[in-house]
C-alpha cells in the first residue's frame, strides 16, 4: 500500500467523516498540514480567519445551524491557547466541534519548546476529549474517534493534538469507523418503565409546564416535541438555546424562561402541578432562587447526559435518553387532554408583560431608538425566516426576546459562557453552515470590538452577514447592573467608540447608520436587498434597560417590570 | 440548625488505561472544592481496565454528582461511592523507628505486637514495623510510637477496598457494553 504523511492521511481522514468546511489560521507547527491541505482546497473549503478565537467561533456558528461537526484548526502555542475560550463555550452549549491544534514533535515535548503548550493539560476540562496524536498511524483512528465523540450522545468540543512529527511521518492510510467506545456509551436505550411512570404522572396532572431546551434541536426532536405537546395539549416557555425548537408563534408557546425572559412562564414555573424538562440543564439564569423553584411540582427530566439529572434541581423522575426517542415512546402513551383553563391563565402575564414592557419596547412614540423595535423590525423585514445571530449583553437578550422563529436551528448565541465577540465570527460560521438563508447579527458596540478583526474574512470570503451593531456607546448590561444594583456608579462602562461605519468601509462592507426611526424600515430593507455582507449601525437609547429582570438570585416569578 | 451529613466515602473508578485520566479524575473533585483524603491507583482484575480508590469527605448528594461527573469522562467506565460499611477496605503503613530507643525501652516492641503489626527490618541504626489495618489502627499505633520518640519516619499508604456486594458491577457493565457492540455490529 502506498505511505502518505500523517498530514496528507489528517485530509483525508477529515474528508471521510464528511467535512467540507475548515476555519483556521496557520503558523509553524501546523506547517505540515497546511501544506498537505494545499492539494485538498476543493474539497476542504478553508477559511482563513484573522485570529484562532474566531475559527472556533465561526466552526460553532456552522455546526449550531447545520447540525454538523464544526471543524477549526490552528497552530500550537499561541494558536491554540487563542482557541479556549471557544472550546469552553462550546462545552457549555454542547457544540460539536473538533479543533485540530499543531504541536511540537514529540522529541520536543515537555522541553519548553519553541510555541509549546500543553494543551491536552489545558483542554481537558473544558472539552469533550482531548488528545494527542504522537504518531502518524494514530490520525484515522483518532480523527475517526473525535468526530464520533463531538457529535453523538450530548454534543461537545474535542481537540486534537497533532504533534509535528506525527504530521511529517509515513503511513499507509485506512479510513477508520469508530461507532463504538466500551466505556462510553452516547444512544442509552430507553427504559420503558421510565416512559410509563411518565406517562402516569402527565395524565393524573392538571396543570402540566414543559421546559424546552436545547437538546430538542441537537436531537432532531423538534416534531417530536410538537406532537407531544399538541396531544396533550401542554404548554411550554423555552430557554434561549432552545428559542427556536418550536416557532414563537405556536400557541402552546408561552414564551421565554428565565431571568430576562417572559412573566407567565416564569410565574407559572412556581404554579405548575408538574414540570417537564426536556433537554435543558436548569441553568441559574433560568431557575433563579433554587430553593423556591417549582417546589410545588413534580418534575420529569428528559436528558441523554445523566450527568445532569438531580444536578442543580432535584427530580422525581428522570428519563434518559435522546429526547426523538423518549418523546416518540411517550406521546402514545398520554392522553389526549384539553388544558384549556390553565393554558387561558398564562395570558394576563402576557398582557401585563406587553402593557408594561413589550408595547414600549417595540413602538416607541419619541425619543432615541430602542433595541426591542431594530430587532422585531429586523425580523419581520426577513420573514421570521433568518438565522439569529447575537452577541453577549444586552444586544443577545433583547434579540433573543424581539427576534421570531419560523424554522427550526435558528438561534445562535452564548447561552452558557456567554462570550462577547462569539457574535461577530458566529455569524460567519453560520452562513457557510446555512448558505440559502439569511443570517443576522446582532452585536454591541462592546462585543464587536473584541472580534473585531473578523471583518477581515468577511471581506475576502463575500460572507452575507447582516450585522446590525446596536450602539448605545455603553457596555449596555453591565451598565444596568450598576444602574440597578450598584448605585448608578458607572465603573468603566462608558465606551469611547470609533466611527464602525467608517472601519467597515475600510474592509469594503457596506454601511449605514440610522439614528431617525423614520430612517429604520429603509434601511433595514437597503441591507436585506443589498448581496453579501452589510453593516447596520443604529444609535439606540444610550441607557436603556431590559426588562423584565428576576435580579440576580431572587424568586424566578418575581419579576421586574420597571426600574 | 442544618444537620452535618458529611462522611467519609470511598469512590470506586475504573477507566481504560490511558494516561492523563488520573489528572482528569482530580479534576472533579477540585472543582467541586472536595479534598482527596486518599489515592489508590492500580491495574484492576479485568484486563485493560485501571481502578482508582479515592476517599473523599462530602454529603451524599456531592457523591452522587462527583460520581455523576468522573463517568462523564470519555475513558472511564464506571464510578461508584461507598460508605464503610459496604466495603472490606485496607490501608498499610510503614515506620522507621530508632533501634537504640527500641532496645532500650521495652514499650516500643510491646506496643508493635500489642498492635498486630510486625517488624520486617532490623539493624543497627533502624528498624522498619510494618501495619495493616484501617486509618484509626494506624493511627493509634502511630500516636503511641510517637510518645515513646523513636518514629524516624511514617509512611501510610491511601486506602484499597473491595465491595462486600455479591454483584460484580464492572463485569456487568462490561457485558452489556459487549451486547450492545454486537448488536450494532449485527444492524
Amino acid at each position: 500500500m502506498e505511505k502518505i504523511t500523517g498530514a496528507e492521511a489528517m485530509m483525508r481522514a477529515l474528508e471521510h467523516e464528511g467535512v467540507d468546511v475548515l476555519f483556521g489560521y496557520p503558523g509553524g507547527s501546523i506547517m505540515p498540514t497546511y501544506d498537505a491541505l494545499f492539494d485538498h482546497k476543493k474539497s476542504l473549503n478553508h477559511i482563513l480567519v484573522r485570529h484562532e478565537q474566531g475559527a472556533v467561533h465561526a466552526a460553532q456558528g456552522y455546526a449550531r445551524v447545520s447540525g454538523k461537526v464544526g471543524c477549526a484548526i490552528v497552530t500550537s502555542g499561541p494558536g491554540a491557547t487563542n482557541t479556549v475560550t471557544g472550546i469552553a463555550d462550546a462545552l457549555i452549549d454542547s457544540t460539536p466541534m473538533v479543533v485540530i491544534c499543531g504541536q511540537v514533535g514529540v522529541a520536543m515535548l515537555g522541553t519548553d519548546a519553541f510555541q509549546e503548550v500543553d494543551v491536552v493539560g489545558i483542554t481537558s476540562p473544558i472539552s469533550k476529549w482531548s488528545y494527542q496524536i504522537r504518531r502518524a498511524e494514530d490520525v484515522a483512528w483518532a480523527v475517526s474517534r473525535a468526530f464520533y465523540i463531538a457529535k453523538s450522545g450530548r454534543p461537545g468540543p474535542v481537540v486534537l493534538d497533532f504533534a509535528k512529527n506525527a504530521q511529517t511521518g509515513m503511513v499507509e492510510y485506512e479510513p477508520a469507523n469508530v461507532d463504538f467506545i466500551r466505556s462510553y456509551d452516547p444512544e442509552p436505550d430507553v427504559q420503558m418503565s421510565d416512559i410509563e411512570r411518565a406517562a402516569k404522572l402527565i395524565n393524573n396532572s392538571v396543570k402540566p409546564f414543559v421546559l424546552v431546551g436545547q437538546g430538542v434541536e441537537l436531537g432532531n426532536a423538534q416534531e417530536e416535541l410538537r406532537a407531544f405537546l399538541e396531544k396533550a395539549d401542554i404548554p411550554c416557555g423555552t430557554t434561549f438555546l432552545g428559542l427556536s425548537a418550536i416557532p414563537s408563534d405556536h400557541r402552546l408557546n408561552m414564551g421565554i424562561l428565565g431571568m430576562h425572559g417572559n412573566l407567565g412562564p416564569n410565574v407559572m414555573t412556581n404554579q405548575c402541578d408538574l414540570l417537564i424538562a426536556i433537554g435543558m440543564r436548569f441553568d441559574d439564569r433560568v431557575t433563579g432562587n433554587l430553593a423556591t423553584y417549582a417546589k410545588q411540582a413534580k418534575i420529569i427530566h428528559f436528558d441523554i447526559d445523566p450527568a445532569e439529572f438531580n444536578k442543580n434541581v432535584p427530580v422525581d423522575l428522570k428519563v434518559l435518553g435522546n429526547c426523538k426517542e423518549t418523546l416518540a415512546a411517550v406521546t402514545p402513551l398520554v392522553d389526549a387532554a384539553k388544558h384549556t383553563a390553565w393554558i387561558d391563565g398564562f395570558k394576563p402575564y402576557a398582557e401585563k408583560e406587553y402593557h408594561k414592557v413589550i408595547d414600549k419596547a417595540l413602538h416607541p412614540k419619541e425619543g432615541p431608538l430602542l433595541m426591542g423595535e431594530v430587532v422585531r423590525k429586523v425580523s419581520e423585514a426577513a420573514n421570521n425566516e433568518g438565522i439569529l445571530v447575537t452577541d453577549v449583553g444586552q444586544n443577545q437578550l433583547m434579540a433573543c426576546r424581539y427576534f421570531k422563529f419560523t424554522k427550526q436551528r435558528s438561534v445562535v448565541t452564548s447561552g452558557g459562557l456567554g462570550t462577547m465577540g462569539f457574535g461577530l465570527p458566529a455569524a460567519i460560521g453560520a452562513t457557510f453552515g446555512a448558505p440559502d438563508r439569511t443570517v443576522c447579527l446582532f452585536v454591541g458596540d462592546g462585543g464587536l470590538q473584541m472580534t473585531i478583526q473578523e471583518l477581515g474574512t468577511i471581506m475576502e470570503q463575500g460572507a452575507p452577514v447582516k450585522i446590525i451593531l446596536l450602539n448605545n456607546n455603553f457596555l449596555g448590561n453591565v451598565r444596568q447592573w450598576q444602574e440597578m444594583f450598584f448605585s448608578h456608579r458607572y465603573s468603566f462602562t462608558p465606551m469611547v467608540n470609533p466611527d464602525y461605519e467608517l472601519i467597515a468601509k475600510g474592509y469594503g462592507i457596506p454601511a449605514k447608520t440610522v439614528i431617525e426611526r423614520a430612517d429604520l424600515d429603509a434601511a433595514i430593507q437597503e441591507m436585506l436587498a443589498t448581496p453579501g455582507p452589510y453593516l447596520l449601525q443604529c444609535a439606540i437609547k444610550e441607557e436603556d434597560n431590559v426588562l423584565p429582570m428576576t435580579p440576580p438570585g431572587a424568586n424566578i416569578d418575581e419579576m421586574l417590570l420597571e426600574v | 440548625m442544618e444537620q452535618d451529613t458529611t462522611k467519609l466515602y470511598t469512590f470506586l473508578i475504573y477507566s481504560e488505561n490511558v494516561p492523563g485520566l488520573l489528572s482528569q479524575i482530580s479534576a472533579v473533585f477540585t472543582r467541586r472544592q472536595v479534598n482527596i483524603e486518599s489515592l489508590n491507583v492500580c491495574a484492576s482484575s479485568t484486563p485493560g481496565a485501571h481502578k482508582y480508590t479515592v476517599t473523599a469527605y462530602c454529603d451524599e448528594h456531592m457523591a452522587q454528582m462527583l460520581t455523576a461527573q468522573m463517568e462523564k469522562r470519555i475513558e472511564v467506565m464506571q464510578a461508584h461511592y461507598y460508605t464503610d460499611d459496604e466495603l472490606f477496605i485496607n490501608e498499610t503503613a510503614l515506620f522507621k523507628i530508632s533501634t537504640s530507643v527500641m532496645l532500650k525501652n521495652r514499650d516500643v516492641s510491646r506496643m508493635v505486637r500489642f498492635h498486630d503489626a510486625r517488624i520486617v527490618e532490623v539493624n543497627s541504626t533502624y528498624a522498619v514495623v510494618e501495619k495493616t489495618g484501617v486509618t484509626k489502627d494506624i493511627i493509634s499505633l502511630f500516636d503511641e510510637l510517637k510518645k515513646l520518640d523513636c518514629v524516624l519516619q511514617f509512611v501510610r499508604s491511601g486506602r484499597i477496598g473491595i465491595t462486600k456486594s455479591r454483584t460484580e458491577h464492572l463485569d456487568e457493565y462490561l457485558a452489556a457494553r459487549e451486547e450492545k457492540r454486537h448488536k450494532k455490529q449485527n444492524n
